[in-house]
């Protein structure tokens, strides 16, 4: 059934519509002038010195993985937030088991020093 | 249904990105003009008058639209492309769970004020956000310059940095509200939290129930829309306009536009969350329809009650969009070390605090059964 996802599906034709328009109109109205050095002095009229594609060392890959660790469990406390309520006292000291590895987790990488940059 | 369905949708997705998205991108310069002391753009003028400076929004489209399509060497032109669409179309679509008014009867038909009533209303646009975050890093990645590579790192670490916290500060919302589902939300603000006298009191507002939350929310999707504060893929003073380096024309406008469209979007995803949604602050939905039926009939009654409601839901979100500018154009940039260590170190043990506290305080009360 598609009910209510209707309007998301509707919604979604009308911005990719919306968004490829725009494109398409550049493409044809824009004016084309190539010049040998404009894409290569684009860039504030400098020109590269080294390429851009080298890998750079991401100083926060520590904090990357914290991040999976948390989004995974954060996603847990939606359906858990949304109907406490009903679960009660025993959905609570069950939510406060399963947040002990979350910040036993966040703790160590912090002792360790991995959230100093 | 399916001509409402289509009404609903158009009107909304023409009112936001041909009206309300020009109008932001319109106040902004206003608003930075008059905060910083400086001319705002005045090179636009419509046939001898700036009206208001109103002609620049609307010169942009045209201007932008006929610009020539650059694009630096080695850029890979397919992903360049691509960027800013996967960038637009999650923001537009957010506006589908957005309920810009209550569900009325009109004479036997019941017309609910949303585009698409879902049941993890929320969540969905926290799922449709986060990929527009692969279009911003694919921008960055895609052109080929140094500034644009160092502002997709740098939004990369802004986007780690503030996601966990964005996801776990609305945490207590859903407990206070009981659901998912911000039309739900809404209609659960419109009542009192506790009355002084009668009708008179404090309404039920998430900005009462959670004011930890709605200062942890707004920081983290300020994050999100990457405005001042926390521009760091810009940060136009150290990466010399950083992401924006190797845009052109539409591709340029694109992101320029998605940026105010998403303005547009968390001013009504806060006002639905924290400030009480449609509903008028003392005046409840059944208050305004027996008061104005007792004068004139149901259903004239029930119009002016959705015209009103509606109404309030534009100022409340007026008012966000005004609170948005005002906060981009008084606050210093983070460094990205000091915008991690706001949100790992501070943010998120709070969040969790927050989370629990709401819990204890939901038990305290005799909520729970």
């Amino acid at each position: 059934m598609v009910g209510e996802y209707l309007g998301v599906l509707v919604l979604l034709g009308v911005a990719i519509a919306i968004v490829t328009v725009m494109m398409v109109i550049q493409l044809w109205a824009g004016p084309t002038r190539p010049l040998l050095e404009k894409p290569e002095r684009i860039e504030f009229g400098e020109q590269q010195d080294s390429s851009p594609r080298e890998r750079l060392s991401v100083r926060f890959y520590l904090v990357a993985i914290l991040f999976v660790l948390f989004d995974a469990g954060a996603i847990y406390f939606y359906p858990w937030g949304a109907t406490f309520r009903e679960v009660g006292v025993p959905g609570l000291i069950a939510m406060g088991v399963f947040t002990v590895p979350l910040v036993v987790g966040l703790a160590y990488e912090w002792a360790k020093g991995a959230l100093e940059w | 249904m399916l001509f409402l369905v289509l009404a609903k949708t158009l009107s909304v997705a023409v009112l936001v990105v041909g009206v309300f998205a020009p109008l932001v991108i319109w106040l902004a310069r206003k608003q930075s003009s008059l905060q910083k002391d400086r001319s705002e753009a005045n090179r636009a003028n419509g046939g001898g008058g700036a009206f208001l400076g109103l002609s620049h929004p609307l010169a942009d489209l045209p201007k932008l639209l006929t610009r020539e399509d650059v694009a630096p060497a080695g850029a890979n032109r397919v992903l360049q492309m691509l960027a800013p669409m996967i960038v637009a179309v999650p923001a537009i679509a957010a506006l589908a769970v957005i309920p810009y008014g209550g569900a009325y009867t009109f004479g036997g038909t019941s017309v609910s004020f949303v585009i698409a009533d879902i049941d993890w209303g929320l969540l969905y646009v926290f799922a449709i956000g986060s990929i527009a975050t692969y279009g911003a890093v694919l921008a960055r990645g895609s052109s080929n310059t140094s500034w644009s590579m160092l502002g997709g790192v740098q939004s990369a670490a802004q986007m780690i940095s503030y996601g966990v916290v964005l996801g776990l500060s609305v945490v207590g919302v859903f407990m206070v509200f009981g659901s998912l589902k911000l039309t739900e939300i809404a209609h659960a603000q419109d009542q009192l939290l506790w009355s002084f006298w009668g009708p008179i009191g404090i309404p039920n507002w998430g900005i009462f129930l959670q004011p930890m939350g709605f200062v942890m929310f707004m920081a983290c999707i300020m994050a999100e829309n990457k405005r001042s504060a926390f521009d760091l893929p810009e940060s136009d003073s150290e990466l010399a306009a950083g992401d924006v380096a190797g845009r052109s024309g539409a591709r340029f406008g694109l992101f320029y536009m998605t940026e105010f469209i998403e303005v547009v979007v968390i001013a009504g995803l806060m006002t639905s969350l924290f400030l009480g949604g449609w509903a008028i602050p003392l005046l409840s939905t059944d208050m305004i329809i027996a008061g104005v039926s007792s004068f004139f009939d149901e259903g004239l009654a029930t119009i002016a009650c959705a015209l009103l409601q509606v109404g309030t839901f534009i100022a409340k979100m007026v008012f966000m969009v005004w609170l948005q500018m005002r906060i981009r154009l008084s606050l210093p940039r983070f460094r990205y070390d000091q915008l991690m260590t706001l949100c790992w170190k501070v943010m998120l043990p709070l969040s969790l605090v927050n989370i629990f506290a709401t819990a204890a305080g939901l038990l305290a009360f005799g909520e729970v059964t």
